[in-house]
């Protein structure tokens, strides 16, 4: 039945129908609602579940690692410093192989405080071993919210399902919510592959020593490698009961396009509608939504935008010293194949700031008009005057 | 220097609810700090998040607003680097012992001179009213709506237990007697702790049916007693306030420097 509900919520309402069976998590804006909602379901008794508002996101995680470790669906969600507090543990969960969702409201890093949207606390989370999905809307973030627990029960691995600060997090949109006999359809009772037994009690994460270290590292990345296959067998099967699918990434007016603007998020929704109105100008440009981070589809993307003349991408994030992250990770997975459009690194919104059409058009008409990109990322909208006690020139 | 002097302007209106607590404890803070007759550059103010860290921009010392819970852990970096500064740490209930519990106790444990206010107003304020670990047991909050089935901690003994030279309690209805303990506070050569009951209406008062900010400090007035009152003794509920610990206890800084004269045989 479709509800207007707020971005937050569609998460709660996913993890609701997705009969999880423990969640832990500690409030941090802009996540909090998601977990508020949850608790509320457990305590009225719309879910047989139980919600631990720990000590710290440390502990949270640490406690569905707990959780799932004794064969239990499980969840939390953070964001910006929280999810830095986590690192440590993140590590843990997708070397102990458990299938943990995570829902992760990209917001920024201080100091200087900033509770706004910011891509770079989930992007620097990128070597940790968790899948990584980035949605644009609140249908989205439900639907992807469910794909996740089988994802990440197919694969022994725990997934991230990303939505911006506010901007999804906080707005409210119809979202179509399922009745509970079609999720069960899709979602069957959580199987676990490891699972503590007091019948038969086995050591869990004991010492790795040289010889077999290496082999558990390969392992994990084998089964990174057999994501898209998992990936592609859960959405045709939740295509089969919903009737909706996203892809790992998806091309919007892309086929004969010279240009291609690429991102993740809610900038996607306004780059689609930037795209239309230059297409209208008669301008070839189409628009690669990033979904999947990781694994990355580099195959994939290859396929979609390799005969593009030139990528442009807008990354809401940055790496110090280096630049755009989705820029370098795009540059990287094309240089191994025979089309490489040159890859041009915007950098845009941080903080919070807005990324209006105006914005992605002066990205595609600088894309347009250079001939090579800039060695570095190329900072929009900068305002000098903004900061005039870190201005360095 | 004028109370006004110590504030800096350009930070106001402050962002909390009306009725809250956290003013009064401002207010009360400043009034002591000028009958110190304390310079403000010889304060070092240095907060974690929270409605309570927010205390931190509105004085003009030094401040330093740092990470949820970690208050405590960069205030030994600046005392240890400056040890001649007054650090003093304002921290909520959640930050001072959820999140940076941990540092709480060590802080205690190593007796470090500081002085670490919490602001207990038994609620996460910032976040939307989620229990804390001082909201205790049978209370409602937005993540316990069928009540809360924690326990809460006592300040005042986990301070003393953890080792803490200097442990007082207070509330925001006795703003005088705030003022009092923090100057003693303040001035005491040590890690020093005050715990301080302050009134969130706008979550805890109203989750609670608790009514409004004067109602929740009259429950001050009715529910404290001064340490030892015959009053306590009639009746066991009533929670205590004053100077519970206020002892002479090598202070850690102190006591460094005593290790780094021993080790240089004193050529440093």
């Amino acid at each position: 039945m479709k509800e207007v509900v707020e971005g937050s919520h569609a998460v709660s309402e996913a993890v609701r129908l997705a009969r999880v069976q423990v969640m832990s998590a500690y409030p941090i804006t802009p996540q909090t609602h998601i977990v508020e909602a949850l608790s509320e379901y457990c305590a009225d008794g719309r879910m047989a579940a139980r919600f631990i508002c720990v000590e710290s996101e440390h502990s949270a995680m640490a406690a569905v690692i707990g959780a799932a470790s004794g064969g239990v669906r499980t969840f939390t969600a953070t964001s910006s410093h929280g999810l830095a507090l986590m690192h440590e543990l993140l590590h843990w969960a997708s070397a102990a192989r458990l299938p943990i969702v995570m829902a992760e409201v990209n917001r920024a890093l201080g100091p200087g405080w900033n509770i706004w949207m910011d891509q770079t606390d989930s992007l620097a989370q990128r070597d940790t071993g968790w899948i990584q999905l980035y949605c644009e809307d609140g249908q989205e973030v439900l639907d992807t919210t469910l794909l996740a627990f089988r994802l990440a029960e197919s694969a022994s691995l725990p997934v991230m399902v990303v939505l911006d600060a506010f901007f999804l997090s906080h707005t409210y949109e119809p979202v179509d919510i399922p009745d509970q006999a079609s999720v069960d359809r899709f979602l069957p009772a959580f199987q676990p592959r490891i699972q503590l037994d007091t019948q038969d009690p086995f050591a869990l994460s004991q010492m790795a020593p040289p010889g077999c270290y290496m082999e558990m590292r390969h392992d994990i990345e084998a089964g990174m490698r057999r994501i898209p296959e998992h990936y592609t067998a859960a959405e045709e099967a939740f295509a089969s009961v919903f009737g909706r699918r996203y892809g790992m990434l998806e091309a919007y007016r892309c086929e004969d396009a010279d240009i291609i603007l690429a991102m993740a998020g809610t900038a996607v929704s306004t780059s689609r509608q930037v795209v239309d109105d230059l297409r209208e100008r008669g301008e070839k440009v189409g628009v690669l939504k990033l979904r999947m981070f990781r694994p990355f589809p580099a195959a994939l993307l290859a396929s979609l935008a390799g005969d593009a003349r030139k990528i442009a991408v807008l990354d809401r994030n940055f790496c110090f010293g280096v630049g755009g992250i989705f820029a370098q990770e795009i540059r990287a997975a094309l240089y191994l194949m025979d089309s490489r459009p040159p890859v041009y690194s915007y950098i845009a919104g941080l903080g919070g700031r807005d990324v209006t059409p105006e914005t992605i058009e002066e990205i595609y008409v600088r894309t347009k008009q250079s001939e090579r990109p800039a060695p570095e990322s190329v900072w929009i909208g900068l305002d000098p005057a903004a900061c005039p006690v870190c201005r360095t020139d | 220097m004028a109370v006004k002097d110590y504030i800096r302007e350009r930070f106001f209106p402050h962002m909390w609810c009306p009725g809250c607590g956290h003013g009064i404890v401002l207010n009360s803070l400043l009034r002591g700090v000028e009958q110190l007759g304390m310079s403000k550059n010889e304060i070092v103010m240095v907060s974690g998040i929270g409605c309570s860290s927010r205390i931190s921009g509105y004085v003009d010392f030094h401040s330093l607003h740092t990470l949820h819970g970690r208050a405590l852990a960069f205030a030994t970096g600046v005392k240890m680097s400056k040890p001649e500064l007054n650090v003093i740490v304002p921290m909520g209930d959640g930050d001072a012992l959820a999140i940076g519990g941990n540092h709480f106790i060590h802080a205690a444990r190593r007796n470090i001179a500081m002085t670490a206010i919490v602001m207990n107003n038994r609620i996460y304020g910032m976040t939307g009213g989620q229990y804390s670990p001082l909201s205790g047991y049978g209370t409602a909050a937005t993540t316990a709506p069928y009540a809360n089935i924690d326990h809460d901690f006592d300040v005042v003994q986990l301070a003393k237990a953890a080792g803490a030279s200097f442990v007082a309690r207070t509330t925001t209805f006795h703003a005088r007697q705030m003022t009092d303990i923090l100057k003693s506070a303040i001035v005491h050569d040590g890690f020093s702790v005050v715990e301080i009951l302050t009134q969130c209406p706008t979550y805890f008062g109203r989750k609670n049916k608790m009514g409004g900010a004067a109602e929740m400090m009259e429950w001050f007035r009715d529910n404290t007693t001064p340490i030892g009152s015959k009053a306590k003794q009639e009746n066991p509920d009533l929670i205590e306030r004053g100077i519970f610990v206020q002892e002479e206890k090598q202070e850690y800084c102190a006591e460094y420097e005593n290790v780094i004269k021993r080790a240089t045989g004193g050529r440093s």
